[in-house]
């Protein structure tokens, strides 16, 4: 709740900051704000509270993985200090990004389907704006052009299944609709309708197979902090989003929706990777990867047990870690040499042995490799599924992982064994810090994991 | 650098010695250390040695210094890297032979992949990012079948779910012969890649020989022991149905490779993919020998492992000298050594035959209780086995008659001599293999009370 007010006051307030010119001033003041906005939020641990008419719930489960989104948030800023340089649109892009993470905190914590709705909304109106913050370049505006008419699409579905289910239910409350379909067969088949679409709207959020279409465009596109904000924070919050409607819901009804996202999860994870191997610019193969974690994720909300909340929040924490890492290095590195292919990293371990070692951890942990934290992410993901009896998808996502292994070592090789360009690269003072926090925290979540597993 | 790296192994083998005095003899695990790690999954951080383990981490506290010690003539681009990569790898090995945690082993198992991932490629040869890529997919395969087991018995555990050995035996006792035939097969993947064994050991002669001098003695020297062990400690008290009823395909595949790799090692014409195939020979025994599952296979197995550890440095060493003093390990190229260095072709004997197994080496020992560990099992099965002793001496004694006897030709014209360091490895090891196998009794009363207390545990389960 406090988070919510703090950080929409922090987005009103980069708008002010044009008016009474205090622009130089904005960067610490987000960042002292997101700080603030994350002390705040875990007070309230252990204190669940309605709030909004009962629309949210700032449950631990809510907390956690707000949290979570506003810590990637605050590593993301550190990582992004030079897209707010440029002096026209500096405040617009704050205020965007501020008003991003509203949305996606309320996704976390909505318990009215209205707010879902709002939540989406909030989160996706400023990331098309954002996308397509590289004005002048073409590719950044179709990129915006894409997700625009992706995004509507999935908000499509999305707004005519709450609309079927409230049509069936009588009710957007989620605890209403819970106890509306517990009694059996009393649920019409309208309800199955609107929950099948949201089921797909949801899909095109997070970007699972066959609904990825648009991820690696518009991933490619986008400026690359941009990337790496919907890479971690939007995915976050939509897996949060699904979880809670799906996991807790439609849990009544799972038998009627766990072989479709069985399929979507199979698929996402081998189509992402398959693709990813073929990719020769990394970018677009990061791209694929991202779209491939979504499908791990997929795996843990599948289960449908003890462990699948913490076993999502923790994939999502180690997943954004790393992929904040490796956005980090390739916008450096694309910078530098003003190419994204993988060639670019040629030599990179002689030139620059600092981005990479950093870099080889980081994709050491989203191949899942011990002791990183993204190997312990897919082996909560895995012990859940083999818990729920899902034997075969488990053997699916070691397929998987194995064929993700080949293109994160691809880059790996480039850095260390090809030759290159031995020219170094020049790494701003945040960015160094923000790396080896980084890649320290990559392997302490791995070596304790404890903390995170526990919380929910 | 390296004398700091020398320095900081040594002290580590110190501290084993004193660890092997206070090793009381008997069958018990002993220096236990247990602190909750992953208490909401039920992961320990456990650890303790009994018998087996204590000779593992002795093994490997051993020779990790003499590796380092081999590379003393030698300068690698960015040593600080290397020897931290290398003594990283120590930390994994170790871990790996004193876990009593199935969780533990397994974060130990790969962590030690990685350090020699990079070891090879980042010091390697020709072609080393594809040939130590396949290495890395191939093991991390197996280690991934054997994590899926891992989490299988984990989850069969009674109660609070824990990774406990204990609990994981239990459980893996409990399931029924199917079951028990699922789990050691995934399970034995990953140690027979390791190991490896015939028809998983296709990245072994490749990388074997692209990797550096020192990083071919820690796989083969060491890591390849991690597989062997994982058999013991891992697989036969886990799953001893499993074992009873699956073990006759392992060990006719252990005994095909020893066939196998002994003949392509015969016509090996690089000395270094022959010590790489007889490798594979060795392993075959011990891992038939193990699977046998009684006493004096174990028994064996254990003490292979260490006498093969010691020979294979000493040997690989070898290459690496010759290699050194004239860029070439093609064996019918060199020629007359023994005449230009006497000394050095004593030392290389006296390796060789440790090797071959000749009775009062350390080989010996090993050699003659696996085989009649593998007799027990089937007296076929050991004939056709007891053919590498054979063959082992055929591709041995040949290759050293090429490369030390006869007359010096144009690429063998004169033999540096051999360096302080060189000597002093050489006679290390030298005195080691002559010691333990004129009286290897000490190993074997390490080693004994805790093989007998397992095997006869296994067998109990067995129902033998």
């Amino acid at each position: 709740m406090k988070a919510l007010v703090l950080l929409s006051s922090l987005g009103v307030i980069s708008l002010l900051a044009e008016l009474f010119s205090f622009k130089k001033l904005l960067y610490p003041i987000v960042l002292l704000g997101l700080i603030a906005t994350f002390i705040f939020n875990i007070q309230d641990w252990n204190a669940a509270n309605n709030t909004f008419y009962n629309m949210l719930q700032f449950d631990n489960y809510a907390i956690a993985f707000s949290s979570v989104i506003i810590l990637v948030a605050f590593l993301w800023f550190l990582m992004a200090e030079g897209f707010f340089k440029e002096e026209t649109n500096m405040t617009d892009h704050y205020s965007l990004v501020l008003f991003a993470l509203v949305g996606a905190i309320i996704l976390t914590s909505y318990t009215n389907m209205t707010m879902l709705f709002l939540g989406i909304e909030i989160l996706s109106i400023p990331m098309y704006i954002l996308v397509g913050s590289s004005k002048n370049d073409l590719s950044s505006n179709e990129a915006s052009f894409k997700y625009l008419i992706m995004g509507a699409f999935a908000t499509g579905f999305l707004l005519f299944g709450i609309a079927l289910i409230y049509g069936a239910t009588g009710s957007f409350d989620l605890a209403t609709i819970k106890t509306g379909i517990s009694v059996q067969g009393a649920t019409p088949t309208i309800f199955y309708v609107g929950m099948l679409m949201m089921l797909v709207g949801l899909s095109f959020k997070v970007s699972a197979v066959p609904f990825h279409f648009w991820a690696p465009d518009v991933y490619e596109g986008a400026p690359t902090v941009i990337t790496a904000f919907m890479a971690t924070i939007v995915k976050l919050a939509a897996f949060a989003a699904f979880l809670r409607l799906f996991d807790v819901t439609f849990f009544r009804v799972s038998a009627s929706w766990m072989n479709i996202v069985w399929v979507l999860a199979a698929l996402t994870m081998l189509v992402g990777n398959i693709t990813a191997v073929f990719q020769t610019r990394t970018k677009r193969m990061l791209a694929y990867s991202s779209v491939a974690h979504a499908g791990y994720m997929l795996m843990a909300l599948l289960a449908m047990n003890t462990y699948s909340n913490s076993a999502i929040l923790f994939y999502g924490l180690a997943y954004s870690i790393g992929s904040i890492a490796t956005f980090t290095i390739v916008s450096i590195v694309a910078e530098a040499r003003g190419d994204d292919g993988i060639h670019a990293f040629n030599g990179l371990g002689k030139s620059n042995p600092l981005l990479a070692v950093v870099m080889s951890i980081a994709l050491l942990s989203l191949a899942g490799i011990p002791p990183t934290a993204g190997f312990f992410a897919k082996y909560v993901i895995f012990t859940s599924s083999f818990l729920a009896g899902n034997v075969f998808l488990v053997a699916v996502a070691i397929l998987a992982s194995l064929i993700g292994v080949y293109y994160y070592f691809r880059l790996i090789i480039a850095m260390y064994f090809k030759e290159g360009n031995s020219e170094k690269i020049n790494i701003e003072m945040n960015h160094k810090l923000l790396l080896i926090v980084v890649a320290i925290a990559i392997i302490a979540l791995g070596i304790f994991p404890d903390f995170v597993i526990r919380l929910i | 650098m390296k004398k700091i790296a020398l320095g900081a192994t040594i002290v580590e083998f110190a501290i084993t010695v004193m660890a092997l005095l206070q090793y009381q003899q008997g069958n018990t695990t002993q220096f236990e250390v247990s602190y909750s790690w992953i208490k909401s999954l039920g992961i320990n951080f456990h650890v303790g040695m009994d018998g087996i383990s204590l000779l593992m981490v002795l093994l490997t506290t051993f020779l990790v210094p003499i590796i380092i010690l081999t590379s003393f003539n030698k300068d690698y681009r960015n040593p600080s890297r290397f020897y931290s990569l290398v003594l990283a790898m120590q930390f994994a090995l170790v871990g790996v032979f004193v876990s009593l945690d199935g969780f533990l082993f397994y974060i130990f198992w790969e962590l030690a992949l990685i350090p020699i991932y990079f070891i090879c490629l980042l010091w390697g040869g020709e072609n080393r990012a594809r040939i130590t890529f396949k290495f890395f997919v191939y093991t991390l395969t197996g280690s991934l079948m054997m994590l899926g087991a891992m989490i299988y018995l984990y989850l069969k555990t009674e109660g609070v779910h824990s990774f406990e050995i204990a609990a994981l035996y239990k459980s893996g006792q409990g399931l029924d012969l199917i079951h028990q035939g699922y789990v050691f097969w995934a399970i034995f993947m990953a140690f027979a890649i390791k190991m490896p064994i015939f028809p998983f050991h296709t990245w072994q002669p490749d990388t074997y020989s692209v990797a550096p001098a020192q990083g071919t003695m820690l796989l083969a020297g060491i890591m390849l022991k991690m597989g062997t062990y994982g058999v013991i400690r891992w697989l036969l008290p886990i799953v001893p149905v499993g074992v009873a009823s699956n073990a006759n395909i392992a060990i006719t595949l252990s005994v095909i490779g020893i066939v196998y790799a002994s003949c392509i090692a015969i016509v090996q014409k690089d000395f270094k993919r022959l010590i790489a195939y007889s490798s594979i020979a060795h392993v075959g025994l011990i891992s038939a020998g193990i699977l046998a599952c009684n006493v004096q296979g174990v028994q064996g197995g254990v003490i292979q492992m260490l006498s093969h550890g010691v020979n294979v440095v000493g040997l690989f060493f070898i290459v690496d000298i010759l290699q050194k003093r004239y860029g070439t390990r093609d064996i019918a190229s060199l020629g007359g050594i023994r005449n230009l260095n006497p000394q050095f072709a004593v030392l290389f004997l006296i390796v060789l035959l440790g090797s071959v197994a000749l009775p009062l080496t350390n080989g010996f020992v090993g050699e003659f209780l696996l085989l009649n560990g593998v007799f027990q099992f089937g007296a076929w099965t050991a004939a056709i086995a007891g053919l590498s002793v054979i063959l082992g001496a055929v591709y041995m004694l040949r290759s050293y008659q090429s490369i030390m006897l006869g007359e010096t030709n144009s690429v063998t014209v004169s033999f540096a001599p051999l360096s302080s360091s060189e000597k002093a490895v050489l006679i290390i090891l030298c005195a080691a293999i002559l010691g333990f196998g004129v009286y290897p009794k000490p190993l074997l009363d390490i080693a004994g009370p805790s093989v007998e207390k397992l095997v006869d545990g296994v067998r109990l389960a067995m129902g033998k």
